[in-house]
């Protein structure tokens, strides 16, 4: 019956029209099951030092001469298998994107909500500081904020936290756009007379704003978050890329880059090539996503 | 007559299925005269008036019919053709003039291009009809509110601009829809009073659009009440609203408040106008009709003679409903 | 002792352009006094009718009486136990979110759950809808049902006044009458009071006992229904009922209306309606007429109309 529901609803049908959209979320299914499910499904693990092996290194992919099936898309410096790597690494920079996006939802729907609500001084100080921060690049924020941290906490201690430092870096940088579509979805609604029925009866602000409002601009949130995941696993590939982001020890994707950098005009391209097309189908489709869900929730459109 | 439109059928193809949101209506309109149609949201009043013109949003189509404009039919014509109708022959007023005005060219410009565009006439001949336009329409100096801009103006001044520009080509059709709606009750009155005079020195037709039976007593000679994409009743404003034949128009005319009514309670008819997508069998009124029978649920009355006017009801069939 | 009393009640508010550009244009702050000295009183179990055209501040008046602005000066006094508002639009004032038993149960939050749904459905069936509606959304509604929805949740706080802005505007006329019913019956039978404000002369001739005309943020004359619709002693109530279309067609000549609602932030000196009125003279230009016997007109003091 449910099924029945879901299959009817608007959004299932723009979703079913759209063959782009079907690749696109097929594809994000792919890769998420894979870096979600890698511990238990990726052929080795490849980051328990013991069961790397060095006389497996620099194995070309499978279907060129001298690769084998153990080794589908070949292996490292160190012998790791590069299938693997990318499903465990695609792990964690969906695990950081995720996160980071979850976080900017929050600080930036609570933000908007509260500037978009209240008015008066608090928007003002709060945009400002919104303003002041959108004229920075994100990279350059979260760079500014990692950079604090490793300073602040020292070379090891920094090391066992660099991932929430990165999510709360990322986090960071992201929030402005939230904030203002909440913000002005906020003073809309709050004109309405539900709102204002409820200030009738009695309600607290907050209550209002978490209970009556809140359920109503969420929408757009949404759309946004799907299309900062994408950025945020960006930022962070970029991150890593640059050397501040994921050590080596339990790479990323843009970390899995680097390293296959140095070997990538030498002859064992693999070991960059298949990370980066990994990050790229990942990114591509996740923002696919992103353009439907935009153009299917807008009511204009429909 | 300078409009007649013949079983005219407005359909939306949804994904649902087709909606028919007008069904086979029929009327005319002679020169000089100001025929009501009359309505409440979702009789399909308005989307007759833009099927007339064909402003239809797609994917609403006209599905069957026939509207015939000083006798040649329009709605067939190509986009080319129908620019060329529009405007020159049709003059259409809106809802909404803040809407209807384009916030970024001056009112004067905004009239000259329309002048321009449709009569052979040199630059400071359009002007000179422009200000004699406005003078027309009662707007005060129009020399300097010329270079004026839409939102320089109030609501009221704003619709008389846009009369004014519905007949700056001079039409010989004017589609005026909920012209007055958007107005204070004092502004009202005087832009119905303009677009009566206006039409009646012109010779034009007007289709005046609204769901407000008041302004149609002041305004029209004629009245069409349209109930579920259908006509119910056509005929006299006088006679319909005085002596009304069809049971909805009945009971629409005893909802209505007027003041020096001496009763506590209106007349209610009970539900509501049916769904485009849940218009039952037979007539679309027969669910709610306090005098429905035999015939009502099965076929669907033609307008037929009901004193001077025509009702959609079986009631007032002399001979008998055809039995299946 | 009435149940609710304005006495000399004005709102302002402060429409001037951002800090930045007042500083820059030498612009200074920009007014709006939207109410201007409002005073009536509401007896207990009457219905007061507020008309007006747009902009004459009754919306404003509803919504300071509720609470949602507070009185720039003036007092208002409520006597009764609780109060409750029904608002114009009937799309706007149900959260599009919300199951209806949640909106109509708002009020109830302080009672179990059991005891809510048993009288959120009483609610529901007393405006004329059934028990089962309680689970579904707004917008499966039409716009007459939506507003008994709303007429549910009001009652569910068991107001003595209830504060109607505009109850039936956004209505078909059919659907009006249907709610104009059902809020006369239920003022019968629960001993209601009304303040019923609306643009619609008509609407209020039905539903009010007394009528309040306002004009510019003030109240021009206040009287009792009957009155006011055969009598009327202000020049703008005159034009106004002159500007009702007529829909018995008697007939009957009109007076040319003249002018517009002027600038609400360059308001006219002395009485407000001066330039619009065909009796005014040079004390109408520069004083303001107080309210005499429900009328605030100088022309009606001085015996020249």
């Amino acid at each position: 019956m449910i099924f029945r529901r879901i299959w009817d609803h608007d959004l299932a049908w723009s979703f079913r029209r759209s063959p782009v959209t079907i690749v696109a979320a097929v594809l994000t299914l792919i890769c998420v099951g894979a870096a979600a499910l890698s511990p238990w499904i990726s052929p080795q693990n490849p980051f328990e030092a013991a069961a790397l092996d060095l006389n497996a290194a620099f194995k070309p992919p499978a279907w060129i001469e001298g690769g084998e099936r153990a080794f589908l898309l070949g292996s490292d410096n160190q012998g790791r298998d590069i299938l693997s790597t990318i499903m465990h690494g695609a792990r964690i920079s969906l695990g950081i994107g995720l996160a980071a996006v979850l976080f900017q939802m929050v600080l930036g729907v609570s933000l908007g909500l509260l500037s978009g609500y209240v008015g008066g001084r608090v928007d003002a100080v709060i945009m400002r500081i919104a303003d002041v921060q959108l004229s920075f690049p994100a990279i350059l924020i979260a760079l500014l904020i990692d950079g604090v941290a490793r300073v602040a906490l020292g070379g090891e201690r920094h090391e066992e936290i660099v991932i929430p430092v990165l999510v709360l870096s990322i986090g960071f940088a992201g929030w402005v756009p939230f904030a203002r579509t909440v913000r002005g979805s906020t003073m809309v609604e709050r004109e309405k007379e539900y709102v204002q029925a409820a200030r009738v009866i009695g309600r607290r602000p907050m209550a209002i704003m978490l209970a009556h409002v809140l359920p109503n601009v969420m929408g757009p949130v949404l759309v946004i978050a799907t299309i900062h995941v994408a950025t945020a696993i960006i930022t962070e590939a970029t991150l890593s890329f640059l050397g501040v982001g994921v050590p080596a020890t339990e790479p990323s994707l843009g970390t899995l880059i680097r390293v296959g950098n140095e070997f990538l005009l030498s002859g064992e391209w693999w070991i960059a090539v298949f990370p980066g097309v990994a990050l790229v189908v990942l990114v591509l489709s996740v923002n696919l996503l992103g353009d439907w869900l935009r153009d299917a929730l807008n009511p204009k459109l429909r | 007559m300078i409009l007649e439109v013949e079983n005219l059928t407005v359909q939306f193809p949804t994904r649902r299925g087709v909606l028919t949101a007008v069904d086979s209506i029929s009327f005319s309109i002679a020169p000089g005269e100001v025929l009501g149609v009359v309505g409440e949201s979702g009789a399909g009043k308005s989307i007759t008036g833009l099927a007339v013109i064909r402003l239809l949003e797609p994917p609403g189509r006209i599905a069957g019919g026939e509207v015939r404009l000083e006798g040649k039919r329009i709605d067939n014509l190509s986009h080319e053709e129908l620019r060329r109708i529009r405007g020159r022959k049709i003059g259409v007023i809106f809802q909404d003039p803040l809407t209807s005005l384009n916030p970024l060219y001056t009112i004067g410009r905004q009239l000259e291009e329309t002048i321009l565009t449709h009569l052979p006439l040199s630059r400071a001949q359009a002007r000179e009809r422009a200000l004699s336009l406005l003078r027309e329409v009662g707007i005060p100096a129009p020399e300097a509110r010329y270079r004026a801009y839409p939102h320089h103006f109030s609501g009221g001044m704003r619709q008389r601009v846009v009369i004014a520009l519905a007949l700056a080509a001079e039409p010989r059709l004017l589609i005026a829809d909920e012209p007055t709606t958007a107005l204070d009750v004092s502004i009202q009155a005087q832009i119905i009073q303009l677009i009566k005079r206006l039409a009646a020195e012109r010779g034009a037709a007007v289709m005046l659009i609204t769901h407000d039976m008041g302004v149609i007593a002041e305004t029209a000679q004629r009245v069409a009440v349209m109930y579920a994409g259908r006509i119910a009743e056509i005929g006299p404003v006088r006679d319909v609203i005085h002596a009304p034949q069809h049971p909805y128009t009945v009971g629409l005319m005893g909802s209505i408040p007027k003041i020096g009514f001496q009763g506590t309670r209106l007349t209610q008819i009970e539900g509501a106008m049916p769904r485009l997508n849940a218009i039952p069998p037979g007539c679309a009124f027969n669910p709610r009709c306090p005098r429905r029978f035999e015939p009502c649920t099965r076929e669907r009355p033609e307008l037929l003679p009901a004193g001077t006017s025509r009702a959609a009801c079986w009631l007032h069939a002399h001979t008998p409903a055809p039995v299946r | 002792m009435p149940i609710l009393q304005l006495q000399s009640v004005s709102r302002d508010f402060d429409v001037s352009r951002p800090w930045l550009n007042r500083v820059i244009e030498r612009e200074p702050r920009r007014i709006l006094r939207a109410v201007d000295q409002v005073s009536f009183e509401v007896e207990r179990g009457e219905t007061l009718g507020l008309v007006g055209e747009s902009g004459c501040g009754k919306s404003t008046v509803a919504r300071l009486i509720v609470g949602l602005y507070r009185p720039t000066e003036g007092t208002i006094a409520f006597t009764g136990r609780r109060y409750q508002m029904i608002f114009q639009d009937p799309y706007a004032s149900l959260n599009p979110r919300w199951r209806v038993r949640e909106i109509v149960g708002e009020p109830l939050r302080h009672l179990p759950k059991p005891e809510r749904r048993e009288r959120v459905g009483e609610h529901l069936v007393q405006v004329g809808l059934s028990r089962d509606d309680a689970e579904r959304y707004p917008h499966e509604f039409s716009g007459g049902q939506r507003q008994r929805i709303s007429i549910a949740r009001a009652l569910a706080g068991e107001p003595d006044l209830l504060v109607c802005d505009e109850p039936t505007s956004a209505l078909d006329v059919s659907v009006q009458a249907q709610i104009l019913n059902l809020m006369a019956a239920l003022q019968e039978r629960l001993g209601l009071t009304y303040l019923f404000i609306s643009h619609n002369l008509a609407v209020v001739s039905l539903v009010a006992d007394r009528v309040g005309v306002m004009y510019f943020g003030r109240i021009v004359e206040l009287a009792p229904a009957a009155d006011i619709f055969t009598r009327p002693r202000h020049p703008y109530t005159q034009m106004l009922l002159d500007a009702v279309p007529d829909l018995g067609m008697t007939g009957k000549p009109r007076t040319p209306v003249r002018g517009e609602v002027p600038n609400p932030l360059a308001p006219p000196s002395g009485c407000a309606f001066h330039p619009r009125c065909p009796y005014a003279n040079e004390r109408c230009r520069v004083e303001v007429p107080q309210t005499l016997n429900g009328v605030a007109c100088h022309a009606v003091e001085e015996g020249r109309i």
